[in-house]
């Protein structure tokens, strides 16, 4: 079982990010801290990509070029697998974005209500809806 | 390559890559422009050029297993980015483009009335996003990609859903709401794929799809493909998952929810048709349970549920929303049938739900302009004061019940002959039931509209009355007319369908 679990560490890791990310997600009713968890819970998938792209005993995927210039290359030389690191370089500017609109939607709704704590928020549009039976 | 049918044969040979690129940069120039008026000419541009590009490709894909293949920057799939056609996304290409076009239009007038001066080149900007990221979404043939399209579509949808503060601030926290679930959603989506590229190193959906069918009853396989379905399920508002949409669509402006209704969840559901028929097959026992033990009684819930929520609601477009998360039950149900029949049927109503919202979403825009109406109450008397206006919307919402030579009526009639054809005599009980329900919640909206006595004006919300221009009038009738005119030569619709239909389920992306 330990065994079983050591091998896989990173991915313990990340499902441990993504369930305290999810949970901070749902327990907060500060907006802004909602916005803590769901990064965490972002990352946490960089985390799960990253690591499924290593391999054991494989250094970075850099060819020496003198050596392939001359074919000498040594084929039994192990590599990361380096497209989960492009793919998670595309989803980091991906994820950066969201949590910039977040933010940015954070700001307006403290600009349009005084408050970013979720009781808040609601209470005062349950004011309106029963001002205006909507 | 294909042989192009009108466009110039340089053009058409690039008109899958033209057909996302021309939009997603003019928005970059529309962002810049200081005038509105500007920032619409370039986002009509934009649609227009995709709608054109789609239309070729319609024409390219219209022989049986017929497919465009295009290598993006001349990397050939599978290591490159690929953008693959064939007739499942080409008829939703052109649905995402014509309905874009429609609202465009009916948006001129509409963003006016309800966007500050300085924002509306901005607002287009962000529309384009959207668009583009929509139609990547239904073009790429690459998983990741998917993903990446999705978010840039994603993050210009909360945008412009925010921009409706103007006229309610809970246009803001429904905003955030969408931001929140949708990312958990992309994210589920991303978690999928990284799934799937551990079982099987690839990220090229045709390569996937037959990598996928060597490696049956693969465990990993299976959790990416759950992790997907919910994923997505979440963008489509899936029964349990479409929290976001209800308030999402009714503080949005009426452009946005016009144009969101009539595709955003379209091209998810599109999605999840690409994933479970053609990178997964049907024939695979993990899927086809997927689809009869999770997909229909979701479904089946969804119809029921949602359209009884629709019941209680006293705004308008909420309302519209709720009906609008039943409807997605409709097309989901055909896909749970999981026959030719039934992802035809599904297909089809996807087709025609566009039609009859985006038809009655526009009306309600029209209100809007004239008499600022949100809510059922404010409808009353509407009849008399705009005649034409609200004889369109009746038009929608006939269509939506599904009342005889209207479009809502042949998509049910295909439903249900595929759930008969299937035996499952329960599914069209439900049908029937959800019909009867949608029956009771528009003729709220209809009473309201020609018998009640109108409000006298100082009950009215807008105390200047306006005339709806033309810019409104014209698409609102062009829909209202498209759904009697496929309601009754229903051919060619059915005939778009039934090719998706096809390309999904015998063709394949593995061929």
């Amino acid at each position: 079982m330990i065994e079983l679990v050591a091998e896989r560490l990173p991915f313990v890791a990340a499902i441990i990010l993504m369930m305290v990310g999810l949970y901070a997600l749902m327990a907060t009713g500060n907006l802004v801290k909602r916005m803590v968890g769901l990064t965490l819970f972002q990352t946490s998938v960089f985390l799960l990509f990253i690591a499924m792209g290593k391999v054991f005993g494989g250094g970075a995927p850099i060819l020496d070029y003198k050596k392939l210039k001359a074919d000498s290359l040594d084929p039994s030389t192990l590599y990361a697998n380096p497209l989960p690191q492009v793919l998670i370089l595309t989803a980091i500017v991906v994820g950066v974005a969201t949590l910039a609109m977040g933010l940015a939607l954070v700001v307006r709704i403290r600009e349009a209500y005084g408050s970013i704590e979720d009781d808040a928020i609601a209470e005062a549009d349950y004011a309106i809806e029963l001002e205006k039976g909507v | 390559m294909f042989d192009p049918v009108f466009l110039p044969a340089a053009i058409a040979a690039h008109a899958p890559a033209i057909l996302v690129a021309v939009p997603l940069l003019l928005s970059t120039v529309a962002a810049a422009q200081p005038s509105g008026k500007v920032g619409w000419a370039l986002a009509l541009t934009g649609v227009f050029v995709a709608l054109l590009c789609a239309i070729e490709l319609v024409f390219a894909t219209r022989a049986e297993f017929a497919v465009v293949s295009y290598a993006m920057g001349g990397w050939q799939p599978p290591f490159g980015i690929e953008f693959r056609i064939d007739g499942l996304n080409a008829a939703i290409l052109l649905l995402l483009s014509v309905i874009g076009l429609l609202a465009l239009i009916f948006g001129a007038a509409s963003v006016e009335d309800e966007i500050g001066k300085s924002k509306r080149s901005l607002f287009y900007a962000a529309f384009l996003l959207c668009f583009s990221g929509l139609s990547g979404v239904a073009i790429t043939g690459d998983a990741f990609n998917l993903f990446v399209f999705l978010e840039i579509s994603s993050i210009g949808t909360y945008a412009i859903i925010a921009m409706g503060w103007r006229s309610d601030r809970r246009a803001l926290t429904a905003s955030f709401d969408y931001l929140v679930m949708g990312t958990i959603g992309a994210t589920f989506f991303v978690i999928g794929v990284g799934f799937l590229y551990m079982a099987t190193g690839t990220l090229n959906m045709a390569d996937m799809a037959v990598r996928i069918g060597e490696l049956s009853g693969n465990r990993v396989v299976e959790v990416g493909f759950a992790f997907i379905l919910v994923g997505i399920g979440l963008k489509a508002a899936l029964f349990p998952l479409h929290l976001w949409l209800p308030n999402a669509y009714a503080f949005a402006p009426n452009f946005v929810t016009t144009f969101l209704a009539a595709t955003a969840t379209k091209v998810a559901f599109y999605v999840i048709i690409r994933f479970s028929y053609d990178v997964f097959t049907i024939d695979s026992g993990f899927v086809a349970n997927a689809m009869t033990f999770v997909i229909t009684p979701l479904a089946i819930a969804g119809m029921l549920i949602a359209s009884a929520q629709a019941l209680f609601q006293a705004d308008t477009r909420r309302l519209l929303a709720y009906s609008s998360v039943a409807q997605v039950g409709y097309m989901l149900l055909g896909l749970g049938i999981a026959t030719g029949a039934g992802v035809t049927a599904g297909v089809l109503h996807l087709l025609n739900h566009a039609l009859m919202k985006g038809a009655l979403f526009m009306a309600l825009g029209a209100f809007a302009i004239s008499y600022g109406v949100r809510r059922i109450d404010d409808l009353k008397g509407l009849g008399q004061a705009m005649p034409a206006t609200s004889a369109a919307f009746t038009i929608g919402a006939l269509s939506l019940i599904g009342v005889p030579f209207t479009v809502g009526f042949i998509s049910k009639f295909y439903l249900v002959q595929a759930a008969l054809g299937a035996g499952w005599w329960w599914a069209v009980a439900a049908i029937l039931a959800s019909s009867v329900l949608a029956v009771f919640y528009c003729y709220r909206m209809l009473v309201a509209l020609w018998v009640s006595p109108p409000l006298s004006p100082e009950h009215r919300p807008n105390g200047h009355v306006r005339k709806a221009p033309m810019t409104i009038l014209v698409p609102m009738w062009i829909l209202a007319l498209a759904n009697l005119w496929f309601g009754i030569d229903a051919g060619p619709m059915v005939d778009l369908a039934r090719t998706a239909a096809e390309a999904a389920i015998n063709g394949g992306l593995a061929r």
